[in-house]
């Protein structure tokens, strides 16, 4: 006899995490909300909507997979389309909690190049997920404030307490932190991961987390970073390049981004199985993942397109002609000088042992 | 003669007593069709599922479900050396299987909370497993090195264990091995022992807070002329009645760094202007938050008991010459007992599952366990884990009212 129990508890959390039932759209897409999710409204949203004649919910979440297996295995799927990382992308894909997306059905791009080569190498590595964007963690500091200290340049820098007192935000999750830690004690970038699969590699990286420690403001929402640093709470943080672009373009902050040991990574959209509008859903993966509509996110924030193809089409910031996006991409040749690609398979397989480490010293 | 006791009959001749009962079992009946939608309710929304997930804790099946016969084979292999053909030749034909069914991912997931690394090991060797021939012990061990390890097979065999005190066992930072039971973590690795610890220790403190800081205002609520404790009692509503998110966001305005409290107390000369205070991201930021929020629930009922104690009683000790103290530590005090039974009882029961608050104020000191059951309910989706932390601070919890009912009686509660 098999215990049923699961579906009652995935029902009962499924309950608990959204309240309220939505209307039903033809399309419910669900991303991260903020400025990303506004620049993918603009670029994706309202011209499918234009095309089809269908409407799309948009809904926000933080990450994470706990509301996609919830309402998979409650059967009470009301989320279509996700915007997912990879490494939740690959994991959800191996849990089933994703339609599988056949890759050679996606659009060429425009010169004929099939998808498969267009989209940039390595990014097609799960078979559940459609890449769009290329994103990544740097370290911001507020250039308008006055300190008595000169710019900081390199990785090694935002360690270092005695040149830069001050509080810093990062956030709260051992993925990057412990890169971000490597790369500041001066292991090279194409070591990183290497070193992080053996224990002494570890303990390094906790090591020199140790001497920061009592200066960490742990950040979690992708908004928070921005704010902690308008605020004056902290003197450097980390954050999502494009929340910075959007603090900086939008709204006339003074952000100065440190490209140095930048860790980039994708973010990709996925099906959900299961889902009452699949017809749709794929139609809108297909076409938001088109080489021009990759290139139309790409004016509204400083995220690069998963597609080589998109990159010429890329020009100015929608309502500022003056900002170039190009330079601003985590994928300018300036910005990947000395740059880290996020090893997601080393994370699908160490995060959960490693998270464990990394909870546990930071209540130690 | 002998003396018949005849039985009293009703009208209709049958016994009054068998009438009664009739009548009082359709009025019971009738009782219990009003009390049955909010027990099905209870029994759907609460029971179930809490037992549902109580069960998580100690059962997962998820091997089992995607590898039956694995799980079957390995029940018979000794756990010291290397298994033979027969586990091999069944592992590749499930793996091959699973690899159709796109299953390998969640048994692979299942046994990498176990092993670590077993995830990548799993996926890759299910790929080659479709093409797999006999022998295929050389197969397999060729495909990855990992299956030449004997404590992979021992983490397989743990996790292909429907029932498992496992969980509870990490719950408590303890590892449990194959051959050698359980053993406790290295101690850079434990944590959850800590959290338990820290969030009795906080819920302590903030009831300690609530008592201090609301057994006063309870007083003068109590005391006042009407009209003006109405009005004060609108000022204990009023947060009541606010969203917590707003109350605690309110709180990092205040405390930040950059906030009132440390402006003021710049600005007054306390301190300087490059070492201000950190009141928040803290642990002391997490108790003031939670003071704040659960202050109303130690304030009514304190009040609700203040009001019924006549005032004429302590005016009585005071006439035959107790201090003002006395008469306050021995008849007003022990008549409050059961406000302070009640309100503590409340704030620290609810102050143990609390995690919005400790979340956003916390930082890295003022975390507590329920923060921990949220990361693996929400984020690592290791539901059994969670489980079996929730079962531990349940069953904390049950203790702790198990205690208080013997020390302090449980009817001594007065809840308004």
């Amino acid at each position: 006899m098999s215990l049923n129990y699961k579906s009652i508890v995935a029902a009962a959390t499924f309950a608990g995490l959204i309240s309220g039932i939505a209307y039903a759209g033809d399309l419910t897409v669900v991303s991260w909300g903020g400025a990303y999710t506004k620049s993918q409204v603009e670029g994706y949203h309202k011209p499918w909507m234009a095309k089809t004649g269908k409407s799309i919910i948009s809904e926000d979440y933080t990450g994470g997979l706990a509301e996609i297996k919830a309402q998979v295995e409650s059967g009470n799927v009301s989320w279509d389309v996700v915007d997912l990382e990879l490494s939740d992308a690959i994991r959800g894909c191996d849990e089933g909690l994703f339609e599988v997306i056949d890759h050679s059905s996606l659009p060429p791009a425009p010169d004929g190049t099939p998808a498969t080569e267009d989209f940039i190498d390595g990014s097609l590595s799960s078979e559940c997920a459609v890449p769009n964007i290329v994103w990544s963690s740097v370290y911001v500091y507020d250039s308008s404030k006055v300190r008595n200290w000169n710019a900081p340049k390199t990785m090694a820098d935002f360690f270092n307490t005695d040149a830069f007192p001050g509080k810093r935000g990062m956030r709260k999750n051992p993925r990057v932190t412990l890169e971000f830690a490597l790369i500041a004690d001066g292991v090279p970038t194409s070591e990183v991961y290497e070193m992080l699969g053996t224990e002494e590699g570890l303990a390094r990286a906790f090591a020199k987390l140790d001497t920061i420690k009592d200066d960490v403001i742990w950040w979690e929402a992708g908004a928070q970073p921005p704010q902690l640093l308008a605020d004056g709470e902290v003197i450097f943080t980390t954050a999502w390049n494009g929340r910075v672009f959007n603090a900086v373009a939008a709204e006339d902050k003074s952000f100065e981004m440190v490209w140095d040991g930048q860790i980039y990574d994708l973010d990709l959209f996925a099906i959900v199985k299961g889902t009452k509008n699949l017809e749709n859903a794929l139609d809108f993966v297909k076409f938001a993942t088109a080489t021009e509509q990759l290139a139309a996110q790409a004016s509204w924030i400083s995220y690069g397109p998963a597609r080589k193809s998109s990159a010429p089409l890329i020009g100015t910031y929608h309502d500022n002609p003056d900002i170039q996006m190009l330079e601003h991409m985590p994928t300018s040749p300036a910005a990947l000088k000395n740059a880290l690609a996020n090893d997601f398979m080393f994370w699908a397989d160490n995060f959960d042992e490693i998270n464990e480490k990394f909870n546990a010293w930071l209540a130690g | 003669m002998p003396n018949v006791i005849e039985p009293i009959t009703a009208a209709d001749g049958t016994p009054l007593k068998k009438k009664l009962a009739r009548a009082l079992f359709r009025s019971k009946i009738r009782a219990a069709g009003l009390v049955l939608p909010l027990f099905a309710f209870i029994l759907c929304t609460f029971v179930v599922p809490i037992f549902a997930l109580m069960v998580q804790g100690v059962h997962n099946d998820t091997f089992h479900t995607y590898m039956p016969r694995t799980a079957e084979v390995l029940e018979d292999w000794d756990g010291s050396s290397l298994p033979g053909e027969l586990i091999f030749a069944t592992l590749a034909k499930e793996l091959a299987k699973t690899k159709k069914e796109r299953t390998v991912g969640k048994v692979a997931t299942r046994v990498n909370r176990q092993y670590s690394g077993a995830r990548s090991t799993f996926t890759k060797t299910a790929r080659k497993a479709v093409k797999m021939e006999a022998p295929f012990k050389n197969a397999i061990l060729k495909a990855d090195k990992k299956w030449k390890r004997v404590e992979f097979w021992q983490a397989i065999k743990l996790t292909s264990q429907t029932w498992t005190p496992a969980f509870y066992g990490a719950a408590l930072d303890y590892e449990l091995s194959l051959n050698d039971g359980f053993e406790r973590k290295a101690e850079k690795e434990r944590i959850h022992v800590k959290l338990f610890w820290r969030t009795l220790v906080i819920s302590a403190v903030v009831m300690g807070f609530c008592l201090l800081l609301g057994y006063p205002v309870a007083y003068l609520l109590a005391t006042l002329p009407l009209k003006t404790s109405n009005l004060l009692m609108i000022l204990v509503l009023l947060p009541f009645w606010t969203s917590l998110l707003v109350r605690t966001t309110a709180w990092i305005a205040i405390l930040q760094s950059q906030g009132v409290v440390n402006d003021i107390l710049v600005w007054i000369g306390v301190t300087s202007n490059d070492s201000r205070f950190s009141l928040i991201y803290n642990m002391t930021g997490t108790v003031v938050a939670m003071t704040h929020i659960l202050l109303p629930f130690m304030v009514l009922p304190l009040y609700s008991v203040m009001k019924t104690i006549p005032s004429s009683y302590v005016r009585a000790a005071r006439s035959l010459g107790a201090t003002p103290t006395w008469a306050f530590l021995k008849i007003y005090l022990p008549q409050t007992v059961p406000g302070i039974g009640a309100g503590g009882l409340l704030v620290f029961i609810l102050a143990i599952g609390y995690y919005i608050t400790p979340a956003l104020v916390g930082g890295q000191s003022g975390v507590l366990i329920s923060n921990m059951i949220a990361f693996h309910m929400k984020s690592s989706l290791n539901w059994s884990l969670a489980a079996a932390l929730g079962g531990i601070l349940l069953g904390g919890v049950l203790l702790l009212y198990w205690a208080y009912d013997r020390v302090v009686g449980i009817d001594n509660v007065k809840l308004g």
